[in-house]
């Protein structure tokens, strides 16, 4: 009777952990792809309370005994979305589960993504049954300042269970796509930057002054000291603004601001509103941002690409399948993002969009870092995901070949150790 | 001849099928793994090193081994593939627009009306190995107009001014095309739409049940003509008055208008076989997202003649909207199973003409056979537009649209090289204009006029 109770209680307590801790696995692959070095033949990663505890060939790396092995021709890390909706923008396209655009304002960057993501919807389920295992989601283009996005793992009941960073991005928007209807401003492309450089300033007036108070009453410190404390000195810092908060924080290079731009004049607009303010830019779709890679380069600023089969309409009219490698060529950082769709299909697979830029012009490996390594780099989460390689989560996919090819199958994704996806997809 | 440095069609059709006749043309594709789809009415195996002859913009011959002809210009295709030009049964490429918003049901407008050949979209069709597509009205209407089968011709390497010069004719040269219907969530709006299932259903009968009289009328009216013993008698009988929607719509009931319908949810496949059944009109099911649930019962009326197939969309993932929500990349593959004709579409926009054959290959991973994915993307689709003598397989006899690719057409890593129509190329990834719009770049989302006419200069 005591044995079973006790054996019960533990049971309990590892299922509650399971999601926080992970768990214990190997993954074996004819080829290992880690993002962060040579491809092993015959290779395993093993995973150890849901981290990473050793990658190499199988043949030196010993298993631990009676641990569970997956198996698969074609092992990669667990793919990282650099920039999707999934979530936020649900399957269905209804009101009840479209959240990914507030239009009762053209510049909100209070509206959290962490208040608006369902990790239970079925797209969250679908992407990461072809390997999709870390995403960066919220609040879509389409407003001048939509809002904010966060970093998620594609796993978990609630969002603090998928969390892995919030705020991950401020999200903007500029050119046909963020402008009003009707005598509503932003009505023109100059607008809309005149509108940005207002209230930046603003955020900066605003960001001086909760310095001086903060100063003033010997808090300086906690600036790095966790939201927390942020909190707590804001709250000291008199009357709070949580839109200017927010984009104090931007300014501060605390949060980056990603802004959607297509056309090359979008795409110029961003690079020197950067430069007048300071701010981390991110530039996000970019369909013409092979017009400009020196500026790109030179202004050090990484691009979430474009879904590489974006429909060419629009302000992305002249995308290309070849920008990804233009971008590589050029030496810009960059990662292919599934992007935000209105319609049909209703989100887009980096898998199958990272597919299409390898057949025009990236390597497999080149690629391959464009959905795993490279978008954990711009995101800032490169320490935790985006390369097999130790201390880092347990997150791998599995499939039966190329991954990239047409017919190849999505065999299996594992998030921190745990096998979150089966079967063939 | 030339009007504007193009053939003007409609006035020399005719003078130019002479002209083209009296100088034999002929192409040779050598050493190329040929996909032939179909042979003398059978299934053709894949021909490992084969050849493909054509002339006068007809396919003449097709053969395995070494090409020993002589007299053709021959284009050495050695390490590629070749299959027959690809046909979309259902593309809404060329900025058009078919119904407004008077009137749920309108049978007398004609897409054909609106298109631009010069869009850009049609320079991506060639780019993707597409041939002949159908140009369709959208689905926000129970009946939205007629539409076009269009072959991808060009002329001089220039897009076609006028989209006669792209159409299917008939023997009498009439322009061919089906009508377009839709029915499920797209078209439920305010009045005068419907604004449920029943109401979509009901006005869909009243309107053929009304096509039924008119026809009834015109051919007591046409009787009576015949019976007629004198002239003087025969130009006493008054005609019916003329109705250009009714005439399109007994065209439908006569079998010379295929119905191409949208439709998405099992019940509303259930209901389109219902009213087919019911006035004795073809149809081809089209999207079908949920035909997974009904594949017996659309294999059952295509066996009884009033559903010609299925043309399946294959988009990433389910959702968008709530009649598509469980689409499933296994819908080909269940349908075929079932014994249904199956043929995809690129719905163009919602999925890019250049990348169509991925959705062949989609259908593959998820179960499909590849000689039907490769037959749904030819001589199936021109099948359900009624084209399949003409089109859909390397047969002699056929037109020559051929398409030349740098390898196994259901890789991601193959690209269409060449596209040729009746014998022409209109494609060739190798010239650096045709390459702009496969890949995309500055300035290939424009009208192609300004540049085509400016290129390089």
């Amino acid at each position: 009777m005591k044995t079973a109770c006790v054996m019960s209680v533990v049971s309990a307590v590892v299922l509650l952990c399971g999601a926080a801790m992970g768990q214990d696995l190997a993954v074996r692959g004819a080829k290992v792809y880690t993002a962060a070095g040579k491809v092993i033949e015959d290779g395993v990663v093993i995973v150890k309370g849901g981290k990473i505890a050793a990658v190499g060939k199988a043949a030196e790396v010993p298993l631990p005994q009676g641990v569970k092995v997956l198996q698969a021709k074609v092992v990669t890390p667990g793919l990282v979305d650099v920039r999707g909706t999934v979530g936020v923008s649900g399957l269905f396209n209804t009101k009840h589960d479209s959240d990914q655009l507030e239009r009762s304002a053209p510049i909100q960057p209070e509206l959290r993504a962490i208040d608006a993501y369902n990790p239970m919807d079925a797209l969250v389920e679908y992407v990461r049954g072809f390997g999709v295992t870390t995403v960066q989601t919220g609040h879509a283009p389409g407003e001048l300042i939509s809002g904010q996005t966060i970093v998620v793992k594609t796993a978990g009941n609630t969002v603090d269970e998928a969390l892995v960073k919030s705020p991950s991005m401020v999200v903007a928007t500029l050119g046909p796509a963020a402008l009003e209807g009707g005598n509503k401003a932003p009505g023109t492309r100059g607008k809309q930057i005149a509108m940005l450089r207002e209230e930046l300033i603003k955020a900066k007036e605003y960001a001086a002054k909760r310095k001086t108070k903060g100063e003033a009453k010997g808090e300086e410190k906690d600036a790095a000291a966790g939201d927390e404390a942020d909190d707590k000195k804001k709250d000291k810092g008199g009357e709070r603004n949580l839109r200017l908060e927010m984009l104090a924080d931007v300014l501060d290079g605390k949060v980056p601001l990603a802004i959607t731009a297509n056309k090359t004049q979008d795409i110029d607009n961003c690079l020197r509103l950067a430069e007048e303010f300071k701010f981390k830019l991110v530039l996000d779709m970019a369909a013409e941002s092979y017009m400009l890679t020196d500026r790109v380069k030179a202004a050090g600023v990484p691009v979430m690409l474009h879904p590489s089969m974006a429909r060419a309409v629009g302000d992305a009219e002249n995308q290309s399948f070849e920008t990804a490698a233009t971008l590589q060529k050029a030496g810009v950082a960059f990662a292919i993002q599934s992007g935000y769709e209105g319609y049909v299909p209703k989100t887009r697979v980096v898998l199958f969009e990272a597919a299409i830029a390898a057949a025009n012009g990236l390597t497999f490996e080149q690629a391959l870092a464009s959905v795993t390594i490279n978008a954990a780099k711009i995101l800032g989460v490169d320490a935790r995901v985006g390369s097999l390689e130790v201390g880092k989560d347990g997150d791998v996919a599995l499939y039966d070949g190329d991954p990239f090819e047409y017919t190849t199958h999505c065999v299996g994704t594992v998030i921190e150790g745990k096998v979150v996806s089966e079967g063939v997809h | 001849m030339k009007i504007n440095g193009r053939v003007c069609w409609t006035v020399m059709g005719a003078a130019l099928l002479v002209s083209t006749s009296a100088r034999a043309e002929v192409t040779a594709f050598v050493n190329a793994r040929v996909v032939p789809i179909e042979s003398g009415g059978k299934a053709a195996a894949e021909i490992e090193k084969g050849y493909v002859v054509v002339e006068d913009g007809k396919i003449k011959e097709v053969g395995s081994g070494e090409f020993r002809g002589t007299g053709a210009t021959v284009i050495d295709c050695a390490g590629k593939w070749i299959m027959p030009g690809i046909v979309d049964t259902h593309s809404h490429v060329g900025g058009i627009g078919g119904a407004d918003n008077s009137a749920t049901i309108q049978p007398s407008v004609r897409v054909s009306d609106s298109l631009n050949p010069y869009d850009s979209g049609y320079r991506r069709v060639v780019a993707g190995g597409l041939t002949t597509i159908n140009v369709m009205p959208g689905s926000g209407h129970l009946l939205s107009g007629q539409t076009i089968y269009m072959k991808m011709r060009m002329f001089d390497g220039k897009p076609a001014a006028r989209m006669e010069e792209l159409a299917y004719r008939d023997e009498r040269g009439n322009i061919l095309g089906g009508i377009k219907m839709a029915n499920g969530t797209n078209s439920l709006r305010e009045p005068p739409f419907s604004g449920t299932r029943g109401k979509s259903a009901a006005m869909v009968r009243e309107a053929y049940i009304k096509a039924q009289e008119y026809q009834k009328k015109w051919k007591e009216f046409d009787a009576k003509v015949a019976g007629a013993k004198t002239e003087d008698e025969k130009a006493k009988l008054k005609p019916p008055g003329r109705d250009l929607a009714m005439d399109a719509l007994v065209e439908v009931l006569e079998g010379k208008r295929i119905v191409h319908h949208h439709t998405h949810r099992a019940d509303d496949i259930a209901t389109v076989i219902r009213i087919a059944r019911e006035f004795g009109y073809k149809v081809v099911l089209h999207h079908v997202s949920e035909a997974w649930k009904v594949a017996p019962e659309i294999a059952q009326a295509q066996k009884d003649g009033v559903v010609i197939g299925c043309s399946v969309i294959l988009v990433d993932l389910p959702g968008g909207k709530l009649e598509a929500s469980q689409a499933s990349f296994e819908t080909g593959a269940i349908l075929a199973k079932a014994g249904v004709r199956v043929a995809y579409h690129t719905d163009d926009w919602i999925t890019d003409s250049r990348l169509f054959l991925r959705s062949a290959a989609l259908g593959v991973r998820a179960g499909l056979p590849r000689d039907l994915a490769l037959r749904a993307m030819t001589l199936s689709g021109a099948e359900e537009l009624g084209l399949e003598k003409k089109v859909g397989s390397l047969e002699p006899g056929k037109d020559a649209d051929v398409i030349v690719l740098s390898g196994d057409p259901l890789s991601v890593y193959t690209h269409v090289e060449q596209t040729w129509v009746e014998g022409r190329k209109v494609f060739d990834r190798s010239n650096e204009k045709d390459k702009l719009f496969a890949v995309g770049g500055y300035g290939a989302g424009r009208d192609q006029e300004p540049y085509f006419c400016c290129f390089g200069q």
